[in-house]
This record gives structure tokens, sequence and C-alpha cells, in this order.
């Protein structure tokens, strides 16, 4: 038996890294500090897909990896518009890879937060994001909201880590000097513990935010007597608890990028934190859900120089979400195939787009089978990023850190590997053909 | 490798004291060497050769970077190329992709770059994007001055534990030296705060002074090759020059390792400027210039604008609030937990306004006036003032009065009574411009000594031929010159020709490793540590930027002075 630390947990977004396992016979048999219940589990390991595989007339078919991976290399090299999606479970350096083929395939390459925070991003392509490091949450600050985000239920160890329940430099008596303020459709776990619960009604964030940057800039006469479900009262209470925080944040989820006014909203919560910035110190964060999901956005904007949705059929690239974002793609009809890696459309992409995807040929490639699997035509099986292979990710603040490899594999190849081996055989294909 | 000679070249060599000089290089395996017996050659015909560019203040990689990228997908399609078999598609213009960054230095004659803020917790980041800018060797200073431990070990007075810190943290962040950016101003901007100069930092009880003192001093317990790195208090305010001058005066009797300052003050022109507010805004770069003049332990670099369009970003979160203020335009903000902060906003530098104008004038006032160009260094402080690719129209107009004048006449009047620009008759010749973008760069670094910024024997076979006679004098043709070199050479290796870019190998990755004596080392690691467990949101064994960080390695190992 042997005690492994520091070990980094590859789930959500808060990439935690203080994990301690314990390893015998080459597996994760406890673990002992660190991880939520969510981590826990796939630290220890679950069903997995045991083999690459094609289907032939309906029925998956066991092959070698070379098999796999030069059928897959031939169906993308034969498409005219290849998508080349997720990139969100896995490790940067697969990710860069992942642009480099898309280049070479004149494809489209994206990522999961086009449906997921891509709202997010196009607000701070509006009018930028002041935020910080969670350390910085953890701390300084006294104020704390959770807006249309459920950290008890998605990033379980969130609160504990980095916010309400944390102590740190001034904020040494945990939740004690703090406040929390929880803004959501329904009384979450959270919102339970909250000094402050702002029950809105669904899709009426806009407005809310409207009226708290009109109390914040001094301007609470124009606030009607209720905003969204919720009363002025309550309002100008919030306010106040605002204007006298040293150090507030907000923490924002899928329940404000995906409601009502969508991007939208997310340019006015980043407009109410200017305008709470001129009253204290006031950041606002994504809680980023797959735990490298801002390390794709990371990698395909220095590479790039767009975050997501980068077509580069025209050989530079060209970013327009709408137009080159994947369930848009798809919905059009617009790709002959796809190669999916590290997520899972089948389950969260819309029912017309998906149409599209489960009639043309579809690669897919992780560890663990999900509903695509249940459509895919080739499927590769890859390492556990973080237990069974190494490489880069970045935390939902941006913060880099190295996810470790903990225990040993011979059965399965990295994302990586996959995928640069998937690029020399299209490499050579075109070579083949003289292009 | 095959041998290479380049022959009939007008040769601009300045550490190596040749001036204009028609001589011939000889290369083999990628160093500059005596001769060369069955080499491949190529006939320069009497065109300017000069050393591979040194540029000593860019940000090029990195977390704000790419913020800025991500932030402004507008300046993202500015600078579209599709890719060849070369090249990796490109785009941007004052936030470049990474590899569109290593090719347009790399045409321009640039052979290594400085990254000039490395936020220690995100240093992964850094090296992880400078692994795709290819051709250009690099490195990057990490931010030690806003730190907690720095500032504890400066309140205590311990100046030896503070060097222990300062080694382990450049270690740590494979890093070249130390880095400073508003001390203090930014750990006050945490709570939405900024420091002047002698103001104490909230809940630190020191003051910006007394950091910069403290760790100019911990530099010099090492044979670092560069001293501290200073972007000083109140950036960008009126009437802070004399903020500048008193910072250059802190370090007066430190005594530096070797033969170079023991501070150098960066991109200066954000840092020369007079009156009260932006109504009586006016130069101070004389006052500046005569106190590099008068003075030998401080260089800087200058910093000038690029009228247009860029983006602005740096660990000075407080100044990149002011301007969003000016602006309101978008504004990232990003403060990182025990250590520094960032911010970034875009800016458009027009000729039209008054302000921007003595902010233009005054980039170019410092490098006419500082009469020793041993002591300046030409920057645009990478995208702030403007984006690289603007140095050749600097130097352009550093070489000619007359298209100073023809641009004068074009912007904003305050010009002629705001600063001394329209007065200043000197022009540049080519060897003084080889000095401020090579020779006083790479010295100043300490790189001379690691085969760049010079071709004697021995050195890298970094060379720019650029397609200009040395007599030419229109500046449009300097400029054009400057833009896309007829070769470019990296250690040995065209990698530009006729201003393509012909080959795109990738760089070398330059990092000091200062050594530390063991056991001040492990007093500092007991108290390090603790700050890990109580107040890092990442382990102290999980921060450290691991060796895959870095394929192309170069140690420079910097032992404690006797």
């Amino acid at each position: 038996m042997e005690e492994v630390t520091d070990v980094v947990c590859a789930l959500c977004g808060c990439v935690c890294d203080d994990i301690v396992v314990e390893i015998e016979d080459n597996k994760v048999t406890k673990v002992k500090r660190g991880a939520c219940s969510v981590g826990k589990s796939k630290l220890l390991g679950h069903e997995r897909i045991k083999s690459p595989m094609i289907r032939e007339n309906g029925e998956l078919k066991e092959v070698s990896y070379d098999e796999a991976i030069k059928k897959a290399a031939e169906t993308l090299y034969k498409s005219r518009r290849p998508l080349l999606y997720g990139w969100s479970s896995t490790v940067c350096e697969a990710d860069r890879a992942g642009v480099e083929l898309a280049a070479e395939l004149g494809g489209v390459v994206d990522n999961t937060a086009s449906v997921c925070h891509g709202p997010s991003v196009l607000a701070i392509q509006d009018v930028g994001l002041p935020s910080c490091t969670l350390g910085q949450v953890k701390n300084r600050a006294d104020l704390i909201i959770y807006w249309g985000s459920n950290p008890a239920e998605a990033h379980a160890n969130h609160m504990k880590r980095y916010s309400y329940v944390s102590k740190g430099y001034w904020t040494a008596e945990g939740k004690k000097g703090k406040k929390l303020v929880v803004v959501d459709v329904r009384k979450t776990m959270p919102a339970k513990m909250a000094d402050i619960f702002v029950q809105v009604e669904q899709g009426q964030d806009y407005p809310l935010f409207s009226a708290l940057r009109a109390i914040l800039r001094g301007h609470e006469d124009v606030v009607p007597e209720k905003v969204g479900g919720v009363p002025k009262e309550q309002l100008l209470e919030l306010a106040e608890m605002i204007k006298k925080a040293k150090f507030g944040i907000t923490f924002f989820g899928m329940g404000v990028t995906h409601t009502g006014a969508r991007h939208n909203n997310i340019v006015n919560a980043i407009q109410f934190t200017r305008a709470a910035h001129l009253h204290g110190k006031w950041s606002i964060m994504p809680m980023r859900g797959h735990y490298n999901v801002t390390g794709f956005n990371q990698v395909c904007c220095w590479q790039t120089g767009f975050p997501f949705s980068v077509d580069l059929a025209r050989g530079y690239p060209w970013y327009n979400p709408g137009e080159t974002s994947s369930t848009d793609l798809l919905y059009r009809g617009d790709c002959d195939s796809a190669l999916i890696i590290a997520s899972d459309p089948g389950a969260h992409f819309p029912g017309e787009s998906l149409k599209h995807l489960a009639k043309i040929p579809v690669i897919q490639i992780d560890p663990f089978a999900n509903p695509t699997t249940e459509f895919a035509d080739i499927i590769i099986p890859s390492t556990i990023s973080g237990i069974e292979s190494p490489g880069g990710v970045y935390r939902m603040d941006n913060i880099p850190i190295r996810l470790r490899k903990i225990v040993d594999t011979d059965e399965y190849i990295s994302d990586e590997e996959i995928v640069e081996r998937i690029l020399a055989e299209v490499r050579a294909l075109k070579e083949k053909e003289g292009q | 490798m095959a041998e290479l000679l380049i022959k009939n070249g007008v040769v601009y060599d300045p550490i190596n004291g040749v001036k204009g000089e028609k001589m011939d290089i000889c290369i083999r395996d990628g160093k500059i060497v005596e001769s060369v017996s069955n080499p491949e050659v190529i006939d320069a015909e009497g065109r300017v050769i000069m050393p591979g560019g040194v540029d000593i203040h860019a940000h090029i990689a990195g977390g704000k970077v790419n913020a800025g990228r991500l932030m402004r997908p507008e300046d993202g399609r500015k600078g579209l190329e599709p890719k060849t078999t070369v090249c990796r598609a490109q785009s941007g213009y004052s936030v470049p992709n990474t590899f569109a960054t290593g090719y347009r230095y790399a045409k321009m004659g640039y052979t290594f770059v400085m990254e000039a803020a490395m936020p220690p917790l995100a240093a992964r980041h850094t090296h992880e994007e400078i692994i795709d800018i290819p051709i250009l060797d690099n490195a990057a200073m990490p931010l030690i001055d806003n730190n907690w431990m720095t500032m504890e070990y400066i309140k205590s007075g311990d100046t030896d534990l503070l060097a222990a810190y300062i080694a382990w943290m450049i270690k740590a962040t494979k890093g070249y030296g130390v880095k400073v950016v508003n001390p203090g101003g930014t750990e006050a901007w945490g709570w939405a705060k900024n420091c002047n100069l002698h103001d104490a930092v909230p809940f630190f009880d020191v003051t910006p002074a007394d950091i910069v003192r403290g760790l100019a001093e911990a530099t010099e317990k090492y044979e670092m090759p560069h001293s501290v790195h200073v972007h000083c208090n109140m950036l960008g305010h009126p009437g802070n020059f004399e903020t500048t001058t008193a910072t250059y005066d802190l370090v007066k009797g430190i005594k530096p390792y070797r033969d170079r300052p023991a501070m150098h003050a960066t991109h200066t022109q954000f840092h020369s400027y007079g009156g009260t507010t932006w109504g009586d805004f006016e130069s101070k770069a004389k006052a500046i210039a005569d106190y590099i003049n008068n003075n030998n332990h401080v260089s800087i670099d200058i910093g000038s604008v690029i009228l247009g369009d860029t983006t602005t970003m740096t660990a000075d979160g407080p100044m990149e609030y002011s301007l969003y203020q000016i602006t309101g335009r978008k504004w990232t903000n990003l403060d990182v937990e025990l250590e520094t902060g960032s911010g970034i906003t875009p800016f458009l530098y027009s000729g039209k306004v008054s302000v921007h104008t003595v902010q233009w004038a005054i980039g170019q006032e410092l490098a006419l006036l500082v009469k020793d160009p041993w002591k300046i260094a030409m920057t645009t402080d990478h995208p702030n003032a403007g984006p690289f690719i603007g140095y050749p129209i600097i130097i352009s107009m550093l070489m000619s009065k007359k298209r100073r004048d023809e641009l004068a006449a074009e912007v904003h009047k305050v010009i002629y009574d705001r600063s001394e620009l329209p007065s200043i008759d000197r022009e540049y010749d080519l060897y003084e411009i080889a000095i401020i973008t090579r020779g006083m760069t790479a010295k100043t670094l300490g790189l001379h000594d690691h085969g760049k910024g010079h071709l004697g024997v021995g050195a890298d076979a970094d060379v720019a031929i650029y397609d200009m006679l040395p007599e030419e004098r229109d500046a449009g043709k300097i400029q054009k010159a400057f833009l896309n070199t007829k070769y470019t050479l990296k250690s040995g290796e065209i990698v530009v020709k006729d201003g393509e870019v012909v080959a795109a190998p990738p760089g070398r990755t330059i990092f000091v490793t200062p050594e530390c004596d063991e056991t001040l080392m492990n007093e500092m690691l007991g108290t390090l540590k603790q700050k890990f467990e109580k107040y890092y949101s990442v382990t102290f064994n999980n921060y450290p930027v691991q060796d895959e960080y870095l394929p192309h390695p170069y140690e420079i190992k910097a032992p404690m002075r006797g």
C-alpha cells in the first residue's frame, strides 16, 4: 500500500489539488482526504470502454488501436466539413494537438463552452471580466453571491475550499465574518444557509441586475416596487450589503447563461460588478463545469486568437458563434463527420442537432461510455487523465495546474497520443495523394 | 549542420565595436566561427547586417496576453493569415496569436524576446504559451514585489531570507530575474486601493520604496545576469516624473554584480509626465533624460507610443482600472492571491488628442535626449504603448528628423509647446539603432555572455540582413527594411528569406538558477510552507513549474556572490 499526496482531481472546474489517496496493486483503493463524493467516485474508478471498436452493420466490433486510429483518420480526411468537438475533460496537451488536427483538416474546432459558458465568453468580449483567483476570495471575501448556480450540487468543494466556508488571512473565522447571498429560482441547499435568498422569477435575471445597478449608481428612484418577482425592499437591503462589503464576488452558473436574455444576462452581471466596484472591491467569476473547459479556451485562444467555435476551412481562423458553433452547424446539417472527445453531446445537444450527428460518421475518444457511444461509429478508449496520465489543466479562475499520473496502464493510450497519431495518419494520407 | 558564409555585408555589431564594416560572417553548427571551409554562401550585396534583435520588454505570452486575445476578437480579425506549409495560421494585431508572434518578430530580425511579467502562480501558463511561439529564444520575469513573503521579509529586515525567497521563486517559475510592478500598489488593489512610493501598503506596514530597495539588494546577492526590472509606481499619472526619479534614487549605492546598472526601469514614457491634471499635462522627458545622463545606476527602455488602437495590459491593476474609467471600454482584471494582479483594457492613441500626442512625443524625446545609447532600449512595452510590429516606425523616426517634422505637423499642436520633440535635431545612425535594439539590451540582460546580441566568435548565429544599404536616408524605405528582413538566421538556420518565414524551429527558454545557501533556504521554506497551507489555493508541491513545460531549456546558474 502506498499513500500518494497532492493528487489533482480531474472532475469539475474546482480542480482540487490536495487529495490524498491510497494505492494498492496499481489501483486507487481509498481516497483519504480532499475529494468531494463525486471526485472520490471518479478516483476509485468505474466501468470503462475496454477496447477500440468500429461499428459494422450496426454492431460494434473490437479492433486494435492501429486499426481504429487509421479508420478515424480516413473518415476525417475524406469528409468535407469535419467537426472536432469536446476537449473539456482532457488535458491541454490533447487540446493543442486537437487544434492542430482541425487546422490540418480545415475543419471546425469547438469545445463544450459552446453549450455551456459560451454566453459568458460572448459577454466578456463585450465588456471584459473583472475577476480574481479563488485564493483571493478565500483570503479576502466578506460577501459572496451565488447567482443561478448551486455549488452544493455542481461544485461540491467550492464553498469549503474557496469561498463561504473557507478560512484565510482576513477571513480567519470562516463563515462567521462573511455574508452569503443566493439568487435562484428555487430554494437550493446554499439558499438555506444564505443571509439573503433572492427568489427570482424564471428568466428575470436581466431586470434584476439592472435594478441593482441603478441602486448602486444612486438611481433607486427608477426601480419599481417589484422586479423579477423580487420586492424593491429586498433589493435595497441587498444593495446596502454590497455597498458595505470590502471584498465581494459573484459566482454565476447556467441559471443565468441559458435563461431569458442569455449572454446579455452576463453583460448585465458584469456591468453590475462594475457598479458594485464603485463602493468596494468587486469581482465576478463563471462557475466553469468540466475540469479543463477553461483550458481548451486558453489553448484555442493562444493558438488561433479565438476561444471556441473556430472554423479553419479557409486556412485562417474564422470565429463567429451562431455560424461556426457546433449545435448550429449540426442543426443546419453542415458537417459530414465528427470527432467527439472528452464530452457527451449525445446527452447535451438539442434534439434537432443530434439528429444530424447521429446520421454522420462519428469518432468518439473517451475512457468512458456515455449516450454518445450509442451512435458513435469508431470508438477509441483513452487513459483517464489525472489518474493514468498527466497533463496541464486550467481551473475555473484560469490558474494552471498539472494533473498527476498516479497509476500505470499499458492497456490504454492517452487522448494526446491518440489525437497526435490521427494527425500523423492524416498527414500521411495527404502526402500520399500529393496534397 | 552545414557551414554558412555571409559575405559582402556591412556589419553593425556594437558589442564588438563593429561600426558598419564590410566583413564576412562565418557560421558552423549554429554558432559564429573564425572561418569555414566549404560553406553555403549568402551574398549580402552590401546590405546592412546586425545581430538578431533582443527585445528587453514585451508582453507576448501568459494569462493577461491571452485574456486580451479572448476579450478582443476584433483585434484577432485584424491579422488573419492562412497557414502555409511552414507556418500555422496567424491572427491578431496588438494581441497576435503565439505563432504570429514568433513569425513577425523573426521577420523584423529579432531572435530573442523577454516576456516582461509572469505571475508566479500562473507561470505554467506563460511557459505553455511560449512552447507555441516558434523561432524566438525567450525568457520570462516572475513578479516578486507585491508578494506577502517579500513584504514580510522587508518589514523584518531579513534581506538574506528575502534573497532565499527570490531564489526559490525564480527557480519555481523557471524565471529569469526579479520583476517589480507598482510595488505595494497591486497588493493594495486587492482592496481597490493604490500606493505611491512612500505610502504604507495596507496591512503590511512597508512602503513601495522599501520594497524596491530591498529587492534590489536581494537580487545583487547573486551573480544575476539582470538587475531588478522595475515598473515604477503611479504609471500613467500626470506629474509622476518625480516618483520616477525618486525610485531611481533608491538603488544608489547598491553595488551591482558585474558591469551593469542596479536597476532597469521600464517603459519610461509612461513615467515621464508633468502637470497636475490631464488639462496641464506635459512632457518631462528632459528631466528624466537629464537624470539618466548624470547617473550610471539605472538603465531604461522607452515604451514609445504607436498611434492607433492597442490592448493595454499590466500587473498594475489599479492603473488599468483608471484607464478603463477614462475610456469606458471593456475591462478585465485578474488579481492573483498573495502575489500580484493584472488588468487589461483596449486603448486608442490618437494624434488628434493632446494628451496622446504628448505621450507619443515623450518616447522619442527620451531616445533622443539620453546621450549614451548604451543606457536606453527601444520598446513599445508591447502591446501597451503599441504593438511590437510598430518598431520599424520608431526606428525610422529616430533616424529621420525630416520624418519627425512631417508627423509633428499632422498631430495635435500641443507637440510644439508641451514637448521638446520638434526642437531636437539629433538623428540616430545605424550603429546607434543596433545598440538600442540588440547591443544594450543583450548586455543589460546579461545575455551577451550566452551568445545573444552580438556576432563575435562563439555567439549564436542569429543574424538579421536588412534589405537596405547603409547610406539609405529615406524614412519610408528604412521602415520597410526593418519590417521584413532580406534574411533572418536563427542559430545558423535561415528562418526568413525575402520577408517570408521559410523555417520555424522551436526557440529555447533561458532560465536562471540562483544558488542559495541551504540553511537559509530551509529556514525560508518553513515560513513559505505555512503560507501554502493556510492561504494559497494550490499546494506547495503542485506549485513549481514542471520540466515538461520547458522542452528546450537553457540554464544560467547564479551562485551567491562571495
